[in-house]
């Protein structure tokens, strides 16, 4: 265990390249993208790809590195091979050992400095970051080529890849940033790019308004971040200073929250402001309004916003600054939290809005934001790990749903996302589509063997292992009600009768046009088709359901395979954990030299000293009882995590969700079938005959009316009177001032025109024509013509001129 | 001093010159009282020279020389162009120049 060297390599210390080639890439698609023969997709695809390939690097140097922390330095990995055995150690090889610290590759340069303080721009590589990283690139990778069939043809092709390469530029900016401010870049690049996609059929209304609505909700948020990074800087900067780091550093701020020396309230409300903005921004209750109506944008955009980048990233700030949460809302200590709140609320609320959608797509918006309340509901009560594998494997399977779902729309249903009108026994027609679709709906859904499963159930265990039985309940009640609303959605989409545009028909009725707008071309064709009776068949049998092109299903197919087997990174039924081996930080204390500047972890001392002090740890006497996030670290070390325990996995434990997920789609066929299909039941007609399920119902088509909240209520009794002020003072005061200075003006302006310019000046000018005139006329006689006289002149004033001589020289 | 002489006699050349040029009528005569006000400073000049024992006011006499000679080819043809227009060269009835 001692003086265990840290491997690293080219891909590790240069990650940074990793957002820099797709913003290089935004640029060159900007400038040149319509040049190209492919109208810049290429670019996208080609500079999105280099970062999936540094991050694939970058991953296998990173699992090395830990492997050489843990594994005592006993191999030294050479090239591709030797990285490929260092990473697949066999099971009891890495379940032994005590799990040991593993330094972060951090650079940082100097962005811009004021009043004395450096504003760096770095990165910042442990394995949340690593994990991340690979997970953006890969899905922005498959989600590029698959727009290249989902959006040929639009008129704002060039624009399209342009901002969908930077959206993945700013996620990844976010997901390696080495302090807060680089975080807030790439978080607000985001913003920017979700607007701008979200918008990308800004003809329609609708879809410039849902735009403006997911800008807008997510600024409620940011207001959070900004607060919330700002009371975090001042609480740490002194004691982060000290430590040689500083108030915006990642490290210096899990350190300082875990040093015991921070105050706790400044820790809880920083925490309350950051945790805001992860409600804004991963779309937890109260401010999910803005993901439903995301689904305005292109379907390429709606997989990439919901899988990895985006909503992820409230979830990614929660768990990069987990010491401060950890600490600030005493996870562990309390049986209930805010974070735990939020997340237990968002599961049950946006599960239930999933019911009532007749619109594919935002069934899957609320399955999202319903999942994302499982991972902050897991990052809430302690169960951070867990959580963060959430993320991984519900970036896999809901980027399939998500592509699947533009699949059916794009080659299945002429365009529209009404599962009740447009859709039915697309099975048949769709069988890549459909299949895939069913991977990763019961990967969604938990069923056992599927990633989804491993994940969510180590959530609900950790639930109830840390000691919050009443989360533990509702993440079930959630486990129930996610595989109900997607049996309801599969249902309607892939079985039963073929209805609408499913069934081969053409409708010109207005909403295919919602999403149709780059298909412009299309339905021109289409409406062609139409006049002609004659050839009506030919084209029906063109336009009616089939199944994708490979660009289409070649990323539906491998999304699929990674739903089921992402899984098994980290499923403990089976005994791989070589997740947690990778991505969990290691919540032990650390050694800090006295001026160790952890801002470069360059330092090979650093590291020798920190095995030094694990040893004696491990030996000791703390380790056991107490640990990081529990005690102060000792003098001279720091910590950088929590120590977290995790529940151990049993198939008792589990029994209970996966008879919850059998039961949930048990009874949502029977429902299903009894309202949408033939069969009866009892339940069919329930919300007309039975009052309160009839206002359950309408609660529930109206979305709460958390809608009519916002923009009924709040922005009418707030903005209303603000916006009639500020008409006010507008009118009254600004314009005011703005008359009169125009008025002064004017005045000022007339008085310089009669006085200065027609006197002085104009008088100045005339006055010296008119002399000149008066002079010349006066000296006319003179130019008498006579020689003489002449002569008789030159003579004269020759002689004055002598005289005048002689006088002076007197 | 007997430069006093030749300044004097200078003098009374120019003055006549001067005479010349204001109130005779023929051009030939006016160009002729021209060279003599240039000859009463070049003997201005030759004078001066002699007295400081220096080479210089010789050599700007001939230079004077030189260009009275061209002056004076110069305006013997203009008179020679004018008596061709007009068969007169009395000055008093020129007023062609007149502003």
């Amino acid at each position: 265990m001692l003086a265990a060297t840290l491997s690293t390599g080219w891909f590790l210390e240069n990650a940074w390249l990793i957002p820099l080639v797709p913003a290089i890439g935004f640029l060159f698609i900007i400038f040149f993208g319509k040049k190209m023969p492919q109208n810049g997709s290429e670019i996208g695809i080609v500079s999105i790809g280099i970062s999936l390939a540094i991050a694939i690097g970058a991953t296998f140097q990173w699992i090395d590195r830990v492997n050489s922390a843990s594994g005592g330095g006993e191999h030294t990995a050479t090239g591709f091979f030797g990285t490929l055995r260092a990473i697949f150690p066999s099971a009891t090889e890495t379940g032994e050992h005590a799990a040991s610290f593993v330094e972060p590759v951090v650079k940082s340069w100097t962005w811009w400095q004021s009043g004395g303080l450096e504003f760096g721009l770095g990165q910042h590589i442990d394995g949340l970051s690593i994990m991340l990283l690979l997970l953006v690139t890969f899905i922005s990778f498959l989600v590029q080529i698959y727009s290249t069939e989902y959006v040929s043809g639009d008129r704002r092709y060039t624009h399209f890849f342009a901002s969908l390469t930077l959206f993945s530029a700013g996620m990844l900016v976010m997901v390696l940033a080495e302090n807060m401010l680089q975080l807030i870049l790439g978080w607000e690049i985001m913003g920017l790019c979700s607007f701008m996609l979200i918008g990308h059929w800004w003809e329609e209304e609708a879809n410039s308004r849902a735009a403006l609505k997911a800008f807008f909700t997510v600024r409620v948020g940011d207001v959070g971040l900004l607060v919330g990074t700002a009371i975090i800087f001042f609480g740490a900067n002194d004691w982060a200073v000290e430590h040689g780091s500083n108030g915006f550093s990642i490290r210096g701020i899990s350190a300082w929250a875990l040093s015991g020396e921070a105050s706790q309230s400044v820790l809880f409300w920083g925490g309350v402001a950051l945790f805001i903005a992860s409600i804004g921004k991963s779309g937890q209750f109260p401010l999910h309004t803005w993901l439903p109506d995301a689904m305005a944008g292109p379907t390429p955009v709606s997989s990439l916003l919901h899988s990895s980048t985006m909503v992820v990233a409230g979830v990614f700030l929660v768990a990069r600054l987990y010491p401060v949460f950890f600490v600030g809302f005493d996870i562990l200590d309390t049986s209930v939290n805010f974070i735990t709140i939020i997340g237990g609320i968002t599961i049950i609320v946006a599960a239930a809005l999933a019911f009532v959608q007749d619109d594919i797509k935002k069934v899957l918006a609320y399955s999202t934001v319903s999942q994302l309340g499982y991972m902050m509901l897991g990052l809430g009560v302690g169960a951070w790990l867990p959580a963060v594998f959430h993320i991984f494997t519900h970036a896999f399977f809901k980027c399939a749903l998500f592509l699947g779902a533009g699949s059916i729309s794009h080659s299945g249903s002429h365009h529209s996302f009404d599962m009740k009108k447009d859709m039915g026994g697309l099975a048949k027609k769709m069988p890549i589509t459909a299949a895939t679709w069913m991977v990763s709906t019961a990967a969604l859904c938990g069923i056992p063997f599927f990633s989804g499963f491993f994940s969510k159930d180590e959530i609900i265990d950790n639930a109830s292992h840390n000691g919050y039985q009443f989360f533990y309940y509702l993440a079930l009640v959630g486990a129930f009600m996610t595989p109900a609303y997607m049996t309801r959605a599969t249902y309607l989409t892939f079985f039963g009768k073929p209805r609408g545009a499913a069934a081969g028909e053409h409708h010109d009725d207005g909403h295919d046009d919602a999403h149709g707008g780059a298909h412009a071309d299309h339905d021109d064709h289409h409406g062609d088709a139409h006049d002609d009776h004659g050839a009506h068949d030919d084209h029906g049998a063109h336009h009616g359901p089939h199944e994708s092109p490979w660009r289409i299903t070649a990323p539906l197919i491998v999304l699929s395979i990674l739903a089921i087997g992402s899984g098994y990174l980290n499923a403990p039924a089976f005994g791989t954990h070589y997740f947690t081996d990778w991505v969990e930080p290691v919540g032990v204390e650390v050694a800090l030299d006295d001026g160790y500047d952890y801002a470069s972890s360059e330092d090979e001392h650093a590291s020798v000293v920190l095995a030094a002090v694990q040893a004696e740890e491990t030996d000791g006497y703390s380790s056991e009882a107490k640990g990081c996030g529990f005690a102060d670290p000792a003098d001279g070390t720091v910590c950088y995590a929590p120590k977290l325990s995790h529940a151990t996995f049993s198939w008792s434990k589990a029994m209970p969700s996966i008879i919850l997920v059998f039961a949930g789609i048990l009874f949502s066929a029977w429902v299903c079938m009894g309202i949408y299909g033939d069969r009866k039941n009892p339940l069919v007609g329930l919300t007309s005959k039975f009052a309160p399920a009839r206002w359950v119902h309408t609660l529930l088509v109206n979305k709460y009316y958390l809608d009519h909240l916002y923009e009924k209520i709040i922005v009418f009794a707030f903005a209303h009177p603000i916006a009639k002020a500020a008409y006010w003072v507008n009118q009254n005061i600004l314009d005011g001032i703005v008359d009169s200075v125009g008025r002064g003006g004017r005045a000022t302006g007339e008085w310089v025109y009669r006085n200065v310019d027609q006197r002085v000046v104009d008088g100045a000018v005339n006055a010296s024509g008119l002399a000149a005139s008066e002079g010349g006329h006066a000296l006319q006689p003179v130019q008498s013509g006579k020689v003489n006289q002449y002569g008789a002149l030159l003579f004269g004033a020759a002689t004055v001129g002598a005289i005048v001589l002689i006088l002076v020289n007197i | 001093m007997y430069a006093v002489n030749f300044l004097i006699l200078a003098a009374l050349l120019f003055a006549i010159g001067v005479f010349g040029v204001i109130a005779r009528r023929n051009a030939v005569m006016v160009l002729m009282s021209i060279e003599l006000i240039l000859n009463s400073v070049n003997l201005n000049l030759i004078a001066f020279a002699m007295m400081n024992n220096s080479p210089e006011g010789h050599v700007f006499a001939l230079y004077v020389i030189a260009v009275a000679a061209a002056e004076v080819g110069v305006g013997l043809a203009m008179v020679l162009m004018i008596y061709r227009n007009r068969r007169s060269i009395a000055l008093d009835e020129l007023s062609v120049m007149k502003g």
